[in-house]
């Protein structure tokens, strides 16, 4: 078995002395914060500690992440990584604590591209001050996996945690920004599409603009709109609620770019991903100063109202589109394909 | 600031509706129309809120996935397991044949693969020594685009099963078939693009009824709807075009020469609809090295389409809307398709499942 310096090999994911190498230079050097507790990412046992709060209670996720291409406008996997977990903690109104970063690498993957990918991952934590306090690193043979693997635990601390099934009727629908930029970057970026465009990934942690809203109170329902974008998001929320989601098409913001890709591929921006973007489902009370909080943030600069909640269709989602007709807006079946023509 | 023009402004919207509300008779109409973008169009807009209650808008044969004969799917689940690598597009992969559909194929070890465009079967052709297949189905939008890669030096090891379709042809038929009563057609905006009019005045021009060619936005399919109208008012039937801002009189003509070039017309099967004379293609002699079927040797492949309690056929004919099917909703969704209209993503029930038909008020 040969190695050189800058590729990934089978021994890198051996538990041996390449092991160490790799993760001493290539990994732990980004991460400013690695400290929870007592035991932390630096004393490389098997594990490591949370100093436990005083009251609250704890929030646990997990999420595996694969994305094609791994290099994309506006980020990497190892920002998706990141912002995945800490956004999934922060819809649940957690403030993200501690993080795991576990990577299995593809035999011959360039160790430049784990250098970028680890630092990006390190980049978007800092805003959330949530420590990576342990990890793993595996390597499979070529051809056994797609390049990178990343999975990610995150534990935060919620007080209460906001679920996702707690619309009311009258509540108000709040997006914290622009939709389907993820979804229609990705999407731009793959080749066979040939497409250049100017569309930049949202991909970001989005708990420094949520905790600036907790203290204000009023959110009965939370989620990140990611796979199955906007509209997976509020058909769960109407469905465990047993609500009905009403929104208003002319309400959404949507980017142009956005939009004109859209129309082009026959892919609708409210069924793509989205990476640093919230759904809230808010106490008509509070809903104003909410909108106007999130719109003081860098992040949440594009938010806006766009609906309501009801009772006449329970469990669905119903648009009035732009033109002033209506239509139920359906839980996304897959990952969208173009259509024939 | 003036909002600049947008083919789906609310107001313009109403101003027609208001419009389609005088010009409609007392009677009940039927108006179809041809094309999976004008339902998605419909639906997802929710232009039948501006409709009144006695003008029903239908999709007829307009999905080319779903009027895809069982015996094409045949074909290429054959090809697919003598070896070859089958390229099609995504929807085709779902559509049920007699055995299997593709996607089933695939799970038994075939080697099928998903295309955007035409050019990536190309692409896979020229990167392997195996055999490559382009599965080429859609109306006279597709057609040009499987020309033009066999008019551009195809590699040896690439062939094509063309399952191609004219949909003017299959207008005519349709309007000659008992219980179909239609009273006027919404003639699809992007095909209108490669065809121009004379083949709509050709196959439909004896029947006398509206034929309006219509655009996909909003506004577009209003205008369309409210010309059909004023011509069963006026006791007129002809070709007219509603979408000028695209389509010419002509056509595209230098695509029409591609599928010249390249094809000739042939009998062909349409789902629901039965053998229709010249409304398909097949490929020229002098372009016969690239026909999948004789490479693969398929012959009299014969489907089974009857699918107990399932109203594809009756969708496809405008003979029935998508409730209208026992099945619809309960045992045939879009996860659980039994129909080939519920299969492919522009089928009149995949729509209404997705989007809602004429439920919403």
């Amino acid at each position: 078995m040969t190695h050189t310096d800058d590729r990934i090999s089978p021994l890198h994911g051996a538990g041996g002395e390449l092991m160490g190498k790799l993760l001493a230079e290539h990994v732990l050097p980004h991460f400013a914060a690695s400290s929870a507790g007592r035991i932390n990412l630096s004393d490389m046992d098997d594990g490591a500690t949370i100093a436990l709060p005083t009251s609250g209670e704890l929030v646990m996720t997990t999420d595996s992440h694969v994305v094609k291409p791994i290099f994309f406008p506006g980020g990497n996997i190892g920002t998706l990584a990141a912002a995945g977990t800490l956004n999934d903690l922060a819809v649940m109104g957690a403030k993200p604590l501690a993080l795991s970063l576990a990577v299995i690498i593809e035999e011959d993957f360039p160790i430049a591209d784990i250098d970028r990918i680890v630092q990006s991952f390190a980049e978007t934590l800092i805003g959330s001050e949530a420590a990576l306090i342990c990890g793993d690193t595996k390597v499979m043979g070529r051809g056994e996996l797609d390049g990178i693997v990343i999975n990610t635990t995150g534990i935060g601390l919620a007080d209460p945690a906001i679920g996702d099934a707690g619309a009311r009727p009258g509540d108000v629908v709040i997006v914290s920004g622009t939709l389907g930029d993820h979804g229609m970057a990705l999407l731009a970026a793959r080749e066979e599409f040939h497409l250049e465009t100017e569309l930049v990934s949202d991909v970001a942690s989005i708990w420094p603009m949520i905790q600036t809203i907790l203290p204000l109170g009023g959110i009965h329902a939370m989620k990140d709109p990611t796979r199955g974008g906007l509209a997976a998001a509020l058909n769960e929320m109407a469905r465990k609620s047993h609500m009905t989601v009403e929104i208003q098409q002319s309400d959404i913001p949507i980017r142009d770019a956005v939009q004109a890709l859209s129309d082009l591929l026959g892919i609708s921006p409210l069924e793509v991903a989205n990476e640093g973007k919230a759904v809230l489902i808010v106490d008509p009370a509070v809903a104003p100063q909410i909108l106007e909080t999130l719109q003081r943030h860098p992040l949440g600069c594009d938010a806006a109202i766009i609906g309501h909640v009801s009772i006449d269709y329970p469990g669905r989602v119903v648009v009035t589109t732009d033109v002033g007709g209506r239509r139920f807006l359906d839980m996304p079946l897959g990952d969208p394909v173009p259509r024939i023509c | 600031m003036a909002r600049p023009f947008q083919l789906s402004d609310p107001v313009r919207a109403r101003q027609l509706a208001d419009a389609i509300a005088i010009l409609a008779p007392p009677r009940p109409v039927k108006i179809v129309h041809v094309c999976g973008t004008h339902e998605m169009a419909i639906t997802q807009h929710g232009l039948r809120r501006f409709l009144p209650d006695t003008v029903e808008v239908l999709e007829g044969p307009g999905c080319p996935v779903c009027v895809t004969p069982t015996a094409d799917i045949d074909a290429a689940v054959q090809i697919a397991e003598a070896g070859a690598i089958l390229c099609t597009f995504g929807d085709m992969t779902r559509v049920p044949g007699t055995r299997l559909t593709l996607e089933q194929a695939r799970s038994k070890g075939c080697d099928i693969r998903v295309v955007l465009s035409t050019d990536e079967a190309v692409r896979i052709a020229r990167e392997t020594d195996r055999q490559v297949v382009f599965f080429a189905v859609g109306f006279e939008t597709t057609t040009p685009m499987t020309a033009a890669i066999l008019l551009d030096d195809p590699p040896a090891n690439l062939s094509v099963l063309v399952s191609h379709k004219k949909i003017p042809e299959a207008m005519g038929v349709l309007l000659g078939m008992p219980g179909t009563n239609i009273d006027g057609y919404l003639a699809p905006g992007h095909v209108s693009t490669i065809l121009g009019l004379a083949p709509y005045r050709q196959h439909l021009g004896k029947f006398e009824i509206p034929v309006v060619v219509g655009g996909f936005e909003p506004l577009d399919i209003l205008y369309a709807i409210a010309l059909i109208l004023r011509q069963i008012r006026d006791g007129k039937g002809f070709v007219e075009n509603g979408f000028p801002r695209a389509v010419a009189d002509e056509g595209n003509t230098v695509a029409q020469l591609l599928i010249e070039t390249v094809f000739e017309s042939a009998d062909v099967r349409w789902r629901g609809i039965g053998t229709i004379p010249n409304s398909g293609v097949r490929l020229r002699p002098e372009f016969s090295q690239f026909d999948a079927r004789a490479r693969f040797q398929i012959e009299g492949v014969t489907g089974d389409e009857d699918i107990p309690g399932c109203r594809c056929a009756d969708v496809l004919t405008a003979r029935a809307t998508p409730t209208d099917c026992p099945l619809f909703g309960t045992r045939c969704t879009p996860l659980t398709p039994v129909g080939p209209c519920m299969v492919g993503s522009e089928g009149a029930c995949s729509i209404w499942f997705r989007y809602g038909g004429r439920e919403l008020p």
